[in-house]
Parts: structure tokens; sequence; C-alpha cells
């Protein structure tokens, strides 16, 4: 019962498939948490999530002070006849957030996607890198 | 010595456990799983919809190589598996690991009617989309009055 209300739904998205109205798409329907790893190194960040199903321009990175989010709409061409049978996937959006800390240079945050699987970089800033401190001897 | 227990002789426990009782029933008793289901959150994750001439599975498998993919249907019983590597950086430090990596296997019961030798894979995106056709003699047919 509840499949064939997730295809009504992706019917619905490709009606509205314009860009700024697949945002709002996401906020108002039970989106996805996307799972993600999380790995850092001395120059940055790093932010890998899955997001199966969404092409580059159906994902939306928003960094708003200190808070990044990304939201990523489904985009797959479903046969208008379909009954879905069985469904582990019962949302078209994903979505997530974080918020950075204050050593990130979010303005010099890189993303890429491909595969379905996305790959977010923010960099730490120049005074932020780790530094070896010295110990003097006296 | 188990006095404290009594605490939950009370009526609106009672209450509780009848609601869990019903729910129990409801939405676990009439949905006996296939044997070859799997737990909820296994990767990749399976969407099956169907059509009147085909059916097709989407398997949302993310960040995998296409060509690592293997797809086999053997009898009635379509199965996709993969590997999907871990990246390892060195001189990385983790925080969050929730994403898979390793060898993977979902297996889907095709319906009677799918045709074998009629299989279409293409992956998109990170989704793999597989499609069998289905026989032409199952397929709904109109059928004219002379």
């Amino acid at each position: 019962m509840t499949e064939k209300k997730d295809v009504s739904k992706q019917e619905k998205k490709s009606e509205t498939a314009k860009a700024g109205e697949s945002r709002k798409a996401a906020e108002t329907e039970r989106a996805i948490r996307p799972p993600v790893d999380i790995f850092e190194d001395e120059s940055g960040i790093t932010v890998q999530a899955d997001m199966p199903g969404v092409s580059k321009d159906r994902l939306q990175i928003q960094i708003e002070g200190d808070n990044l989010s990304f939201i990523g709409n489904v985009d797959i061409p479903v046969p208008e006849a379909m009954d879905a049978l069985y469904a582990d996937i019962r949302s078209t959006a994903y979505r997530r957030s974080f918020s950075l800390s204050r050593e990130l240079d979010a303005e010099h945050c890189e993303a890429q996607l491909h595969n379905g699987v996305l790959t977010l970089r923010i960099p730490k800033r120049e005074e932020h890198k780790p530094r070896k401190i010295e110990v003097q001897a006296s | 010595m188990f006095d404290v227990l009594s605490v939950f002789d009370d009526s609106r426990f009672d209450e509780f456990r009848r609601m869990q009782r019903e729910l129990d029933e409801t939405f676990n008793a009439p949905f006996a799983r296939s044997i070859r289901s799997v737990a909820t959150g296994t990767y990749p994750p399976v969407n099956v919809g169907s059509t009147p001439d085909e059916l097709d599975v989407y398997v949302f498998a993310a960040g995998v190589d296409p060509k690592s993919l293997d797809i086999s249907v053997q009898q009635n019983v379509l199965s996709i598996s993969g590997e999907r590597k871990p990246i390892q950086e060195d001189g990385a430090k983790y925080y969050r690991h929730e994403r898979f990596d390793g060898a993977f296997r979902r297996v889907v019961t095709l319906p009677d009617d799918a045709d074998p030798e009629q299989v279409d894979a293409t992956y998109r995106d990170g989704v793999l989309r597989i499609s069998v056709k289905r026989r032409e003699s199952a397929r709904p047919r109109q059928i004219e009055v002379k």
C-alpha cells in the first residue's frame, strides 16, 4: 500500500521538475538520511554521502553560517503504468546537515558527484593547520 | 523482594501490553517474509516495480564500479552481486563510517511469466536498473468479438 503511494509521489515530482521547487519537495517530503563517511586529515575534512539516483542538477549544497546541508532529489524515469511490488527506498529525496566548526573554510568547499556518491571536501583555514611546537631546551 | 515489580501491575500497563500485542499482530503476523529476504537497511536497497510488459528492479548501489557487478538469472531467481571497495586514505581519521563497504548480494524472485532470456541492465547515477521482460503469452490481450 505504501509502495503505491511512493510511486504517485514520484509522478508528482516529475511534474514539478523545476530546480527551485525540488528543494521545497525535499523539505516537505520525508527525506532519507543518506549514510555518510566523515574523515579528517591535516588539510581538511572530507564528507562522503550515498545518494543513488541523484543527478548533478538535482543536488543542492547549502552553507549558511556554520551549517552545511545537502539535499538531493532522485531522478529516475519510471514507466507510467508501474505498480510497486517491493520498496526499500520509500522517498525521492535525501537530506542531511551538519554544523561546521570555525577552523573550516566553508567558502572553499569543493563538491563532486560520481555514481551517486557525493564527496565534499572542506579545507581548513591556513592559520588552523596543525603546527609542530618545538620544545625549547633551557 | 520483588515488591518493586508490582509497580507494573497497573491497568495502564495492561493497556500498553494490549496495544503492543495488537500492533504486533497487525504489523508482523500477516507478512511472512520471503525466505530470501534481508534485514532492513541492508546494502544495496532494492525497489521492484511491475508493468504489464516487464518487471523492473532498481538497485540503489551508489559508488560501485558497474563492471564489477555480477547479474545472473537462474530458474526464476535474479541475483545481483558485487563489491564496493573502501576508500582508505592515509593519515585520515574517521569520525563516521556509516557507508557500507565490501561484498554484497541481493536476490529477487521473479514471477513465473518473466523471460530470463530478455534481461536488460543499465547503471546511472548509482542506480542499477534491471528490466526483465514478461513472456508474450502472459501479457493481457484484448479479444475481439467477431
